[in-house]
């Protein structure tokens, strides 16, 4: 080959870069391994990252069962091994499949469009947020703090260089939204307001009210969707105005964070400032159904700078795991698969309840409920840990206020056994808690 | 039919199919539940008006039904797997298998993020090998695997030029971005908050040193340059570039798209970069899905690193892993948890899988490709610059243009062939452009049809334009009515009233 170029030497291809910039030893990166050793490598590492633990961790990442077809089928290499199907007709598995995902998420939400997929949900929440504020020419936002605290950081780096004032709305003592401060803290400067429904405690958020406050003041409600389950027994937010969900509970592994599946859908007025890839039905000349890329002067590759965001690469493959996961359980499946999570978590709540306080009653919930403990969550954890479990979701990290409350999820795969397990160890903390509390009383009184 | 001898491809029966609603019957089912080993509830009473009743017009359908319809539907796509996939800028290498099996091991794909510390230290131990190898690899300080895709490390990358500067007193006013640029460049620019200057290329395709000394001023926070830039060209005075912009306290922003062409041979740390992106689903083999999932790292040098995204993985005094979350001065977050995880471990088994003679080796397969086509095609298409290709080479359609076919076209017409076209259009310093990158992955026998393909092509324009301008002809879809889809958006199904 090099003789066809007419050069002598791998070297003389390189010579346009300067020779004191080029690297003239090699890179210090492990060795070349063979494959048996990559893969005993990440063994170890599996080893290492709680392989073989339960948990009751959820809070923006849910343990849901994958049906094995999933996998199956994105492993087809014309899926897996694909580009962004920018030529149609050599992409239209991919077209298709997306156009059939936008109509799920549209179904399922209630809205009328719904885009190819964002990075994750905190990416659409914030796209989602800057969509409203094209939209309204309005500046400030107001989010709930009951929306996930990263959702909110994310928004947060982004509505700082754009200038947009960010007020946090809080929330009452059923773990919703306080709508008497929200009436103060939505103005005629507010270009939206931003809820999660469930929101981060579990609880579902009265949209409808919400909605009808937002609206009353020309704001756009933005809300967002952290656990898609649920939408298969709870109704939709259908007074949004945007809904931005992570799909990540659709089929799609815990994977340590990442990568999950953003999507954004809303009313079909408002899709020309819409982030992100749509996929649209045409013909070819012959008059055949088909499936393009559609009104690509919303994006980057058209619009440059003017571009309703920057987004390019999206999360295609994910979005195809979920598409994948609402095709195989459907109109009836999703329905029986909430009811699962909802009746795993309404009998942890009653066996908890029983030993510990359950915070923010009054509203109903999924399946993430709060309890508030004597003792400080982490030190229960760790002692949990031991039984193989892990714990759930500390919430001082996030909200210093609430002490020892800690944020527990269950979905149809958490066992009784677990749940039992956990109630056994919390009934037990409380009980050390109360006898100590009691001898140092006794000690008082002498 | 073309008329012209096609090796690579022939014509087979695939199958038609339907959209899965078009399947759908009450009572068909792929999924069952365990029975409930707690007590049942009544949904009603627990979530009274707010319980769901309908879903709408989702689909019933056997398990069958859906291994065919997805199945089927994918026959309809071309993939890397099946040929050549020489889009330039997009680095369509193999994607190897291995990665795919590691990444679905049980503790890496079942670990929650939010686990404690002290059970996650194979996924920490996973972050902090491959930060180590990418800072190797491109010569610089300090690194964020957080963004989740390329668009979004160079938004990353500008909050960190931002913060930068605001540190020392203003976040000044512009990006320079060349006329080559990718488009998420500008875009990205203007999401930060940052007017965009626009620098003009010189005759060689390059960064213009003159326009750039008279451009570049204080309120210049940075030059946003790929390197080797979208022509495939290295920057050869990149010395100079960088020299100009430090001179002013201006940063040298790299994109990282074309890494491909340097790893193992230069680091961008050693010429000069500031901050740049890499795009793991190019340089690091990780599939690209049909559109994604990305994973867009940002290394840096030392005097940004106090701005790094939160939480930074650290190294922990007891020897074990963690992660930091204070760090007052970080741009915040860009994505919740540590970002596309599966993405790294994909990239670092691919790593692991070349070692440093690989990486080398690759970079200098890729760029061999790329001027194997160069020479290849060279006379039959326009070489608008002459200057050295590296990893990619762009042509225009010059020559064609007078029969009026254009690169659409003749990419179009690839596609009956058995290939997938290149990049059409872009960059847009070049009228007509069909932009070429081949990668490391193609043999020289896949590359001999690639190069019969584009000669043969060349001669039907001459031929037969009409028959180059209406393909392909082999698809199931001919080409799209895009205008139709625009004007009326159908962006869903709807049944049938």
């Amino acid at each position: 080959m090099l003789r066809a170029i007419g050069e002598r030497s791998i070297d003389d291809l390189f010579a346009p870069i300067p020779a004191e910039y080029r690297l003239d030893r090699d890179l210090k990166v492990p060795r070349q391994m063979a494959e048996s050793e990559i893969v005993d490598w990440f063994r170890e590492r599996s080893r290492e990252n709680g392989d073989g633990h339960a948990t009751f961790l959820g809070a923006g990442a849910y343990y849901h069962y994958r049906p094995v077809i999933i996998d199956s089928l994105i492993s087809r290499g014309e899926f897996l091994t694909a580009y962004t199907p920018y030529q149609a007709e050599i992409s239209q598995g991919t077209l298709q499949s997306i156009f059939e995902f936008q109509t799920m998420i549209c179904e399922l939400s209630g809205m009328e469009v719904a885009n190819a997929s964002m990075y994750d949900g905190s990416t659409a929440t914030t796209e989602a947020v800057l969509m409203a504020v094209r939209l309204t020419g309005r500046r400030s936002v107001v989010v709930a703090s009951s929306v996930h605290p990263e959702y909110r950081e994310v928004l947060a780096t982004y509505a700082f260089h754009q200038q947009m004032p960010l007020t946090t709305a809080p929330f009452d003592e059923t773990g919703r939204l306080d709508t008497k401060a929200l009436e103060e803290a939505i103005t005629s400067d507010t270009a939206c307001l931003v809820i999660q429904s469930p929101n981060f405690f579990g609880t579902i958020e009265d949209v409808e009210k919400v909605a009808e406050i937002a609206h009353r003041k020309g704001a756009i409600l933005v809300v967002s969707i952290a656990e898609a389950v649920s939408l298969g027994i709870i109704e939709p937010p259908r007074s949004a105005d945007i809904i931005a969900m992570e799909a990540q509970s659709f089929g799609v592994p815990l994977g340590f964070g990442g990568p999950y599946c953003g999507v954004i859908a809303t009313r079909e007025a408002y899709v020309r400032q819409m982030p992100g890839r749509l996929v649209g039905q045409t013909t070819d000349r012959s008059g055949k159904r088909g499936f393009v890329l559609t009104l690509a002067t919303r994006e980057q590759h058209i619009r440059r700078e003017k571009a309703t965001s920057n987004i390019c690469t999206n999360q295609a493959l994910i979005a195809l795991m979920a598409n994948i996961f609402m095709t195989i359980y459907g109109k009836v499946g999703l329905k029986e698969l909430a009811r699962h999570n909802l009746a795993k978590s309404a009998y942890a709540v009653q066996q908890f309840g029983k030993h510990a306080e359950i915070l923010f009653p009054g509203a109903p919930r999924f399946n993430e409920f709060v309890i508030q403990t004597s003792e400080d969550p982490y030190a229960i954890n760790s002692r949990l840990l031991g039984h193989k479990i892990v714990g759930g979701f500390p919430l001082k990290k996030f909200y210093p206020d609430l002490g020892n409350a800690s944020l527990w999820c269950c979905t149809e795969l958490t066992s009784r056994t677990m749940i039992d397990t956990a109630v056994g160890l919390i009934a037990e903390s409380e009980r050390s808690v109360k006898s100590a509390k009691e001898e140092t009383a006794e000690e008082v009184a002498r | 039919m073309p008329k012209h001898m096609t090796r690579k491809a022939t014509r087979h029966v695939n199958q038609n199919e339907g959209l899965i609603f078009e399947k759908s019957s009450p009572g068909k089912a792929a999924w069952k539940m365990p029975p409930l080993d707690v007590p049942d509830v009544d949904t009603s009473e627990l979530l009274g008006p707010l319980e769901r009743k309908h879903l709408g017009n989702m689909p019933e359908v056997s398990e069958i039904e859906i291994i065919r319809h997805f199945t089927r539907l994918s026959t309809w796509n071309y993939a890397i797997d099946l040929g050549m996939y020489p889009l330039g800028s997009c680095t369509m290498k193999y994607n190897p298998r291995v990665n795919e099996v590691v990444s679905r091991l049980d503790g890496l794909a079942n670990g929650h993020p939010y686990q404690p510390e002290k059970i996650s230290q194979g996924a920490l131990r996973i972050i902090k090998t491959l930060s180590d190898c990418l800072l190797e690899i491109t010569g610089m300080e300090a690194i964020t695997l957080q963004p989740a895709a390329g668009a979004h490390g160079e938004f990353t990358g500008l909050l960190m030029v931002r913060a930068y500067h605001e540190a020392k007193g203003s976040p000044r006013k512009k990006v320079l971005i060349p006329d080559s640029a990718h488009g998420t460049n500008p875009a990205t620019a203007a999401t930060v908050g940052y007017a965009i200057e626009n620098l003009k290329s010189n005759s060689n395709g390059m960064v213009d040193i003159v326009a750039l000394a008279a451009q570049m001023n204080e309120d210049v926070a940075a030059l946003m340059l790929t390197n080797p830039n979208t022509l495939g060209v290295f920057e050869q005075e990149i010395h100079k570039i960088a020299d100009l912009l430090h001179a002013k306290g201006g940063l040298l922003y790299m994109d990282g798209a074309n890494m491909n062409a340097l790893v193992g041979k230069v680091r961008p740390g050693d010429f000069g970069v500031d901050v740049m992106h890499l795009n793991l689903h190019k340089t690091f083999s990780t599939p690209h899905g049909g559109g994604g999932p990305g994973s867009g790292p940002v290394a840096i040098k030392k005097g940004l690193e106090p701005f790094l995204p939160k939480p930074v993985p650290i190294s922990k005094p007891d020897g074990t892993l963690g992660f930091n979350y204070d760090r007052p001065q970080s741009v915040g977050r860009v994505r919740s948890f540590y970002g596309n995880f599966g993405m790294f471990v994909r990239a670092l088994a691919y790593i692991l899988a070349n070692g440093p003679d690989g990486l080398r080796q690759t970079t200098e397969d890729a760029v061999l490709n790329a001027n194997y086509i160069r020479k290849g095609l060279e006379g039959v298409y326009d070489l608008p610059y002459a200057s050295a290709s590296m990893h990619e080479v762009v042509f225009s359609d010059k020559i064609q243009a007078k029969k009026n076919v254009r690169t659409m076209d003749i990419a179009k017409r690839l596609i009956d062939y058995g290939f997938h076209p290149y990049t059409t259009a872009f960059p847009l310093i070049v009228p007509g452009a069909l932009m070429i990158e081949p990668t490391e992955s193609e043999s020289k026998q896949e590359l001999d049809l690639f190069l019969e393909a584009m000669k043969s092509i060349a001669a039907e324009v001459e031929e037969d334009a009409e028959m180059v301008r209406t393909a392909p002809h082999s698809t199931r879809v001919a080409r799209l009515d895009e205008t139709a889809a625009a004007r009326k958006p159908i962006l869903r199904w709807k049944p049938e009233s």
